[in-house]
């Protein structure tokens, strides 16, 4: 709002939480996402990003805090993976269109520009992982989606296919400046093109840009030492400078006793 | 020549063209809902619910209350009371439907013992008996399925895209938890509107069957729904020509018939047809 890089907040969550039946799944999430921007929520099984993202899209009910979003705010989602049974029949062509009506000229754009389009005849348990995927952020795009919601996007997907994901998910920001919120646990990759990583553990851990959040002491700290080092950035005509939100620890002062908490949780998890 | 004769004798030519009807726009229904119980993997869950029509029936004729009605309300009682305790996350869903299914049925035959002031035929709920089909059930059977029908079609994109992935359809605004109740509401009318023409142990055989059969032949959810409304229809006419020429039960014939068709489509390599690759080729 007050950066020319951000004309409009798509979603702006601020001090947000859920509880339920007295117990906290997340709490104390602050940011806002708007055009063109790419936010990632990072952290480990049952950290509440999932939580959040459902949270900001209003799936969940907030129950602490305030989560406003744009009126009339269209959402795209891709989910980390859908097993459809094979006693359902359903062809690439009919998947585009199942949560909207489309016509078939949309159909052959949104697959095209994936790179899919000789796929639409297809069965989709034919695809393979990397081909599903595709044809899934196709399916979310060809309802021109004001936010883009990735459930663990990369997930199940060998090297080449992840590089050549994060290059999609590239174009697609930059050719709809559709916001984007991406879930990932996949602690070693984050894409350089995300502007902010938020870490999370009941709360937020820390938070910044892919490189600040990488040195970052908290992420350390919940992620171990090897994380650190192992942390890859996708890099790509790095073109705008970032602002260094920088590691914002301070946040928590008054969570001292869940944090003590939470990184107790957290200790199996880190890899 | 046989089947004419049957058709235009008059002792049988009235009760038998009831029946016809009435099979026929039964199955138009099961088939596009047996889709959804197919998909969803809810057959054991639909057996169950079509267990508890005896106690409807029973609970009816105690409360002298109408029993397509009766049937429905205990049906969709208990697919609610399955949903309540499938969220106490205590005892698996396996085990609930078991002690749902058959402790409905078992309390449903109990209740029927304490009638002694009514005649029942037992065997007409449990095994159905669609050669005593009335022009009033026909009512209702055309009736309920239209608006069964018109429900499914209304909200047909909800509900598939709730039973492709309830997650994807909530995060796109779709509401997966409405399509569920949905599909049990409808699941428990057609079992009231079915259970005297094929009874309650018969019901969900007609709903599975011919659904499982269009699988093979289609290769949308669309066509996989009228294959199998089409498929049933067959099923329905030919059981029952055959429970004619042969003189058995007639809801047994039109399953065997449905179970024949089934078996006979698993020769048919089909599916091999749909779902090519363009690049593929061949």
């Amino acid at each position: 709002m007050d950066d020319q890089r951000k004309p409009e907040n798509l979603i702006t969550l601020t001090n947000a939480g859920v509880k339920r039946g007295g117990r906290v799944l997340v709490e104390g999430v602050s940011f806002s996402i708007a055009r063109g921007e790419i936010v990632t929520l990072i952290g480990p099984n049952g950290s509440g990003k999932s939580t959040t993202a459902k949270m900001a899209t209003g799936v969940l009910k907030h129950t602490m805090g305030s989560v406003s979003r744009k009126p009339g705010l269209t959402i795209g989602y891709v989910p980390q993976k859908l097993a459809i049974d094979w006693t359902l029949p359903l062809t690439v062509d009919r998947l585009m269109t199942l949560t909207g009506r489309h016509g078939a000229a949309e159909i052959d754009a949104a697959l095209d520009a994936v790179g899919a389009a000789h796929l639409r005849k297809a069965a989709v348990q034919e695809l393979s992982g990397g081909e599903f995927q595709r044809v899934l952020f196709a399916r979310a795009m060809i309802r021109k989606p004001d936010l883009l919601v990735l459930d663990e996007p990369v997930q199940g997907v060998d090297f080449s296919g992840e590089v050549a994901l994060y290059d999609l998910i590239r174009q697609i920001r930059d050719r709809t400046q559709a916001g984007i919120l991406m879930i990932s646990h996949d602690l070693h990759v984050v894409m350089a093109e995300t502007d902010t990583v938020i870490c999370l553990n009941g709360h937020v851990c820390c938070r910044g840009t892919p490189s600040a959040v990488k040195t970052s002491p908290e992420y350390l700290r919940l992620f171990g030492e090897r994380a650190g080092s192992a942390l890859a950035l996708y890099e790509h005509h790095h073109d705008h400078e970032h602002h260094d939100d920088g590691c914002v620890v301070g946040a928590e002062s008054g969570h001292e006793h869940a944090h003590h908490h939470h990184e107790h949780e957290g200790h199996g998890h880190g890899r | 020549m046989d089947m004419l004769l049957v058709w235009e004798a008059p002792m049988f030519g009235d009760f038998f063209s009831r029946a016809l009807i009435a099979g026929v726009g039964l199955a138009a229904v099961t088939g596009p809902l047996g889709c959804f119980v197919v998909w969803r993997r809810m057959s054991y869950f639909g057996d169950t619910m079509a267990h508890s029509a005896l106690l409807g029936v029973a609970l009816s004729i105690l409360l002298s209350i109408n029993m397509t009605f009766g049937v429905f309300a205990v049906a969709a009682l208990v697919a609610g009371a399955l949903l309540l305790l499938q969220k106490q996350n205590t005892l698996s869903t396996d085990a609930l439907l078991g002690i749902l299914s058959h402790a409905s049925l078992a309390v449903g035959l109990v209740i029927v013992g304490f009638l002694t002031q009514v005649r029942i035929d037992l065997m007409a709920f449990l095994f159905g008996d669609i050669l005593a089909v009335s022009v009033q059930d026909i009512a209702i059977i055309y009736g309920g399925g239209i608006a069964i029908l018109a429900i499914l079609i209304l909200n047909w994109r909800p509900l598939l895209a709730a039973t492709v992935s309830p997650e994807l359809a909530e995060a796109e605004g779709l509401k997966p938890e409405v399509s569920k109740i949905i599909l049990m509401i409808l699941m428990a009318s057609v079992i009231a509107i079915a259970m005297k023409l094929v009874g309650v142990m018969l019901i969900t055989s007609l709903l599975i069957i011919p659904a499982a059969t269009a699988r093979r032949l289609s290769a949308t959810p669309e066509m996989m729904a009228v294959v199998a409304a089409v498929l049933g229809a067959v099923a329905v006419v030919g059981g029952l020509f055959g429970s004619r020429s042969w003189d058995t039960a007639s809801g047994p014939s039109i399953v065997v018939m449905a179970l024949a068709i089934f078996l006979v489509s698993l020769l048919v390599p089909t599916a091999r047809l749909f779902g090519r690759r363009e690049h593929n080729g061949a």
